[in-house]
């Protein structure tokens, strides 16, 4: 069985939702981001406690009526780019308050 | 504009957000500028609370962009508390300051809350003509080492001149100073009015020459040919095209409250000491004006070849009058930029032309007398 990811949201940044649509500014570089409607759902939902295969199943397999596979794998290459961006956090076990801090700092 | 937060913008209005909000925190200011248009007395400034339960209403409101401004914003004593406020309800904050009161704590905590930018206000290199400014002596080496305390925070810093009589040959100094100091450089060519309408300090708007030369300098406008392109008529497309973001995508309010379209256009739309924010943005009659008008309402300027290129201000405009009227400051940039008149400049040079007299004095040649001699030069001036 894979390993469980959890996603929880930086808190270096600055979000608004416009829309259905999320507006995303990290706090240093001044980039502007925008999620669609399915990103920003999965941003919403990144609550860090939450395994991101359960935020797939109940969020958007259910209400985009999606394969389960295929959503999985476009949340993770979402997921890994928002990462790399600072303005998502990932980890393979549950993201605590402490823990966001700490590589909120790095 | 980066074309992404221009379709962010285009979106906003057509979702009617207000996504830019400059609030100004305080009018009281430890500078004393002699172009400012501000009133520095506190008239009674909206409470900490107040101003947290604003901007909770704001953000609700779908309001991203934050700008803090004052008034020296520093002045307030709750200011970080507010801050963290703003913080903690992800807005993108921005702050305009002189920054005389920012040194190395001040620095770093701005830092730690994410702060996106910080503007200060630079008018000269040159102390003598920058505290002269400012009327506060040593607030140009204040502001310096106060840039490179926000500098080596990591923090993104901006130098914001204003162009006006006293600093007419330094903005090349300033944008030297801004290069030395690893930092953004602005350069604002108008004074406006005070906000209480006395005029007075548009005698310090810097002169057509002067203008003609910063508009020619390629550090300034970038390319210089395209900046001062002559203006092509407004077709029928253009004829409905909005005026400026004030009052359709962004709004301002003042330390007391009071709600208007932009810092720059004192037209009361509301108080949010009465009102929601969202309300007064929904549904002042004031702001329904303002967004009713396009380009074809405006009287000269829709039939002005400046029409489309020209910088028009309605803030200024309204000022001046008549929001649906041409803002003559901005009718003198845009011939500053072209050479061409606009039609607002030539109906008031028209208007200055001397009716004709009815009585005309003409120097008769060889009549010399005590009464024509006395008199002969206003004379021969009107004859001629």
């Amino acid at each position: 069985m894979s390993k469980k990811l959890y996603i929880a949201r930086s808190r270096r940044i600055a979000a608004r939702k416009l829309g259905e649509e999320m507006l995303i500014m990290a706090a240093h570089g001044s980039t502007l981001f925008t999620l669609n409607p399915t990103a920003t759902i999965l941003w919403q939902a990144a609550d860090g406690a939450t395994p991101l295969d359960e935020l797939v199943e109940r969020r958007i397999c259910t209400e985009f009526q999606v394969e389960f596979e295929d959503a999985m794998r476009d949340a993770e290459a979402l997921a890994e780019d928002l990462a790399r961006h600072g303005i998502l956090l990932l980890s393979d076990e549950p993201i605590t308050n402490a823990g966001l801090a700490l590589q909120e700092t790095r | 504009m980066s074309s992404l937060l221009q379709e962010v913008g285009d979106r906003a209005l057509q979702l009617s957000v207000p996504l830019s909000v400059q609030l100004d925190l305080t009018y009281r200011c430890n500078e004393q500028c002699i172009h400012c248009y501000l009133d520095h007395h506190d008239h009674g400034e909206m409470t900490t609370a107040e101003i947290k339960y604003l901007l909770q209403e704001m953000a609700e409101a779908g309001v991203f962009i934050l700008t803090l401004s004052g008034g020296e914003i520093f002045l307030r004593k709750d200011l970080f508390d507010i801050l963290e406020c703003a913080r903690s309800l992800t807005f993108v904050i921005k702050l305009k300051t002189n920054a005389v009161m920012i040194r190395e704590a001040q620095a770093a905590r701005l830092r730690d809350l994410d702060v996106d930018s910080v503007q200060v206000s630079i008018y000269s290199h040159r102390p003598e003509v920058h505290d002269a400014i400012t009327k506060l002596p040593g607030s140009l080496r204040r502001s310096i080492n106060a840039i490179r305390f926000l500098k080596s925070q990591g923090l993104k810093v901006i130098i914001a001149n204003v162009l006006m009589t006293e600093n007419a040959y330094d903005y090349q100094g300033v944008r030297a100073l801004a290069d030395e100091l690893g930092v953004e450089c602005t350069l604002d060519p108008t004074v406006t009015p005070m906000m209480d309408g006395d005029r007075a300090t548009l005698a310090l708007n810097a002169g057509e020459s002067t203008l003609r030369s910063v508009f020619r300098d390629k550090d300034v406008v970038g390319n210089v040919e395209e900046f001062c392109a002559l203006p092509t008529a407004p077709d029928e497309d253009s004829m409905d095209s909005l005026p400026c973001s004030a009052g359709h995508t962004g709004c301002y309010v003042s330390p007391y409250g009071e709600f208007y379209p932009c810092v720059q256009f004192p037209l009361s739309c509301g108080n949010v000491r009465q009102q929601r924010f969202i309300d007064i943005w929904r549904n002042s009659a004031q702001l329904k004006e303002v967004r009713s008008i396009r380009l074809r309402d405006l009287s000269g300027c829709s039939q002005c070849a400046h029409g489309v290129t020209c910088s028009r201000c309605p803030g200024l405009a309204f000022m001046e009058g008549n929001m649906r009227g041409p803002s003559t400051q901005d009718c003198e940039k845009s011939f500053a930029r072209t050479g061409i008149p606009s039609v607002n400049l030539l109906a008031k040079k028209k208007d200055k032309v001397s009716p004709p007299r009815l009585v005309q004095i003409q120097i008769v040649p060889g009549v010399t007398g005590g009464r024509l001699s006395a008199t002969g030069g206003a004379a021969a001036a009107v004859a001629s």
